[in-house]
């Protein structure tokens, strides 16, 4: 292309909402789409989302309004997201809504055949649109119908069964393309394009298996774009959903909707009590998000209520029989009502647990789920609303030109925590907007990717091509798939729900150490064809190297924010003092202090010696920090 | 700091599996035996990739890893349908302890191999173009004003279809659909077809209802279907895909008819 309104041609990796929503929004702009995806699209992680999306419709009599929605993100983020990008998601997201509703996606219905919204995690109000307990599938096949149309037509090229392995810059820096692997065959190809958006999802895996992530959600895409150059933000930041199945090989997600619609957890009070569980009678049961959290009971946000298991079973020995296990009830509500609105968890529980949660309480545990943080994105506050301005080519911009990201790979929206039913918002959201900025990039570029000299796009081809070729002749003795397992363990044990800087430390060096084991690898087949070997240890080793940023991170933050919990630098919160009362307002005075000192964005660039830490201050131009998170 | 493999751990049941294997696309089948440590709740998913770290037949040969497919691991995904003992479903939610062991894995059938348990669904997704399966919209910008209503019956009926998530199941299953009769003349299969039924259904998706029965009306089409109903049957998702066949089989006669005597 060459500087014109239309006809660029655009990479877009990432076949989850997010990507799809960048394609359709890129196309109706005029340009050409080549979407690249690791297996057949339609099968991104996005399916896995179940409780809803959030939107403010207001549909059920409580006065809902845009600006709570706004306020219930900043506060269940602990005011870590900046709050411009905040704000425009939660005005946007009814007209989201109604487009997604026009693409056909089957959302729930109230009698009068209107959306019904349903209650979810850290808010007041019932503000969650749904589609049964399967929404994200639903929102996914709706894009995914509108993008197979586009293919029709010619306007957008899939890609399917190729993984990103590096992007491409030019001598003055700008992402002029990317380099790929061809799953099958193992070509390695360098591609062309004007502009390149990542929409390649989550990093549970780094967490495997105990995690409710897709097996393809590595984060290895983001790690290969952070090794050559584009800041991370906020890696410390990882949720931990605290209603996850038990299991081995994965730990399913139960949704918070469980809770919304009216499911309690508890455990026995008397731990070594055996009994069936719908045999304990009430008195015997130890409900205590009800008990600790009176305000919002079951339904305080997902930080919090993972704390309070961790609590329960490892503090207070209270779990299950002694063990990391909690019960998830829904066996007191109404079986046809439970069965209209989350059949397909009812359906995931009874497969793999083989029990029917309908009539017996469901056990469950805290699990890796979901990252805030991600690739730090750019955006253009629009001083005369305070949002967003629509269609400026830097929102959602990387720090490298010409290269976007958007969805759970970027880290705009969620700051220390995400609420529940905002990360589908969050990732559709995204795509859009990264798609009108690429088309406002393209407006501005007075060269294409045409004119970019050959020699770039060979060099790193070849460059990429000979990591392969070394990886096909490795004789060491280092399985990558036990590397992974490995990596899961330390994560989960030493980066996980609570943190120490003792075993930060001891993560750091260990997963330095886990990298050499690298050099030393078995790849264990040497097939030219549809080799998963070699394509699992080149992400593993991408997993490693982002881990790292996470502990690196999570060690430079010496206080508790959200999901990042470090109990030597807890302030606490005064157990029955409220707002005005003397322990509270001198808490709120220390809370202050130290938000002076840590209410900053982490922001990590790749150096030879590890990931190197500065901090970035957050606008707060809308809801200053005066008000600590209370959901007691 | 040493993870545990699973052959490690002690007093491990096994299980023994069968699995038919492809190198490549026009390479020769053949068949290899592995004894897998079973831990509790495992599935085929999940043995599978505890093989990859080890993976040694049951007469002590060390062989290439097993290509397979998966991802979500909770069957909504679709990726890692296969033939398990004789039925196409979906492997991660195939748990050990309900299936009759020898276990035998193979491709999906009527998909070509890529390689060993990986197929190629293209052809799924070659059919839900010819139907036209989505809805059309005038762009994917707010235009300010929400769909019609629906009432929480239709929805209950379409939401049954909406979870149809392309696994292939009843392609494989369907004795109409396959590479046997040929590239051009190929049935168009369960799945996109009931997708025509979700599409009709919807408000605005009603405009081109004449558009989408045509394309079944024509050869490869609904006429193909021989009421075999095996699809229904390994459907993972229970969706009433004969319902959708039928209902179809109706419209189309109507819309026959007003092709010959009406305008539509």
């Amino acid at each position: 292309m060459s500087g014109g309104q239309q006809g660029g041609q655009v990479i877009v990796i990432g076949g989850g909402l997010g990507g799809l929503w960048a394609t359709l929004a890129i196309a109706a702009a005029g340009h050409r789409v080549t979407l690249f995806s690791l297996f057949e699209v339609m099968r991104s992680h996005s399916a896995c989302a179940q409780g809803g999306i959030n939107a403010v419709l207001d549909t059920k009599g409580q006065h809902d309004s845009v600006r709570q929605h706004i306020v219930d993100t900043i506060k269940g983020g602990s005011y870590l997201a900046n709050q411009p990008p905040i704000q425009s998601m939660c005005e946007d997201a009814p007209g989201l809504i109604r487009t997604f509703e026009r693409m056909g996606v089957t959302f729930s219905r109230t009698p009068e055949g209107l959306l019904d919204l349903r209650l979810f995690g850290g808010v007041k109000n019932k503000r969650t649109c749904f589609a049964g307990a399967s929404t994200g599938q639903q929102l996914l096949y709706g894009v995914d119908q509108q993008v197979r149309r586009l293919e029709t037509e010619g306007q957008v090229a899939k890609q399917e069964w190729w993984e990103f392995l590096s992007i491409v810059r030019d001598a003055d820096g700008v992402c002029r393309g990317i380099v790929a692997l061809d799953l099958r065959s193992l070509e390695v190809r360098a591609f062309r394009a004007d502009a390149v958006v990542l929409a390649t999802g989550g990093l549970g895996q780094i967490y495997a298996p105990k995690t409710t992530c897709s097996t393809n959600s590595t984060g290895a895409a983001a790690s290969r774009v952070y090794q050559q150059g584009a800041r991370f933000a906020n890696a410390e930041f990882f949720q931990f959903h605290p209603t996850a199945m038990l299991g081995e090989d994965k730990t399913r997600l139960m949704t918070e909707a469980a809770r919304g619609e009216g499911g309690r957890v508890w455990v026995p009070k008397d731990p070594a009590d055996r009994r069936e569980p719908t045999r304990i009678p009430e008195a015997e049961r130890f409900y205590f998000l009800e008990e600790w959290y009176p305000s919002y009971g079951n339904t305080v946000p997902r930080d919090i209520a993972s704390r309070a298991i961790w609590k329960v079973t490892r503090e207070l020995g209270l779990g299950i029989g002694g063990g990391d296990r909690v019960y998830l009830d829904l066996t007191h509500l109404e079986r046809g009502f439970v069965s209209t609105r989350l059949g397909a968890i009812l359906s995931i529980y009874r497969k793999f647990a083989g029990q029917d949660p309908l009539t017996t309480p469901m056990e469950i545990f805290p699990a890796a789920h979901y990252a805030m943080g991600g690739l730090w994105v750019d955006y253009e506050k629009d001083p005369a609303t305070g949002g967003m301005r629509r269609g400026s080519p830097r929102n959602h911009a990387t720090s490298i030109p010409g290269l976007y990201a958007c969805g759970e790979c970027d880290y705009a929206y969620h700051g220390a925590n995400r609420l529940g039913a905002n990360s589908l918002l969050s990732a559709s959201y995204s795509g859009r907007v990264a798609g009108e900025a690429v088309a406002s990039y393209l407006s501005g570029l007075e060269r294409g990717a045409e004119a970019a000299p050959a020699a770039v796009f060979d060099a790193e081809q070849g460059r990429q091509a000979e990591i392969n070729q070394r990886l096909m002749r490795s004789d060491g003795d280092q399985n990558p798939f036990r590397l992974h397992r490995e990596l899961g363990e330390l994560m989960t044990t030493k980066v996980g729900v609570i943190r120490d800087n003792a075993g930060l430390d001891e993560a750091i060096a260990e997963l330095q150490a886990l990298e050499q084991r690298f050099e030393r690898l078995d790849l264990a087949e040497s097939s030219a064809w549809a080799n998963q070997s070699l394509a699992h240890a080149r992400q593993v080793l991408d997993m490693v190297r982002l881990a790292q940023v996470m502990a690196v991170s999570a060690r430079a933050r010496d206080e508790c924010r959200g999901a990042h919990f470090k109990p030597a630098f807890d302030i606490k919160m005064p157990e029955d003092s409220f707002p005005g009362e003397p322990a509270f307002e001198a808490y709120r005075e220390r809370w202050k202090a130290n938000n002076a000192e840590w209410l900053k964005t982490t922001v990590a660039d790749h150096g030879p010696d590890g990931p190197r830490i500065h901090f970035e201050p957050v606008d707060l131009g809308l809801l200053a920090p005066e008000q600590p998170r209370d959901y007691r | 700091m040493q993870a545990q493999t699973p052959s490690d751990s002690p007093a491990c049941e096994t299980v023994e599996l069968q699995i038919r294997r492809q190198h490549g696309p026009t390479s020769r089948p053949y068949w290899q035996t592995f004894a897998c440590p079973v831990r509790p709740g495992a599935n085929v998913v999940s043995l599978l990739m505890d093989l990859r770290e080890h993976c040694v037949t049951q007469d002590g040969t060390r062989v290439d890893p097993v290509a397979f497919e998966h991802n979500c691991m909770e069957e909504v995904c679709g990726a890692c349908a296969m033939l398990i003992n004789g039925s196409p479903r979906p492997a991660c939610s195939a748990l050990i302890a309900e299936l009759e062991a020898p276990i035998r894995l193979e491709p999906l059938p009527k998909f070509p191999v890529v390689r060993d348990l990986m197929v190629d669904r293209a052809a799924l997704f070659a059919h839900l173009k010819q139907v036209k399966a989505w809805i059309k919209l005038d762009g994917p910008w707010d235009v300010h004003e929400r769909a019609p209503r629906v009432s929480p019956k239709e929805w209950q009926a379409n939401y049954l279809y909406s979870r149809c998530m392309s696994c292939g199941c009843c392609m494989a299953a369907c004795p109409q659909f396959g590479p046997q009769f040929g590239p051009e003349a190929t049935f168009v299969g369960p799945a996109p077809l009931a997708q025509v039924r979700l599409m009709n259904a919807h408000p605005t998706g009603r405009y081109d209802k004449a558009e989408r029965l045509h394309a079944i009306m024509a050869d490869g089409g609904l006429s193909d279907c021989g009421n075999a109903q095996n699809c229904v049957r390994v459907c993972p998702k229970a969706i009433p895909l004969t319902t959708a066949i039928g209902e179809l089989g109706r419209e189309t006669t109507l819309q026959a008819f007003k092709d010959l005597f009406g305008p539509h």
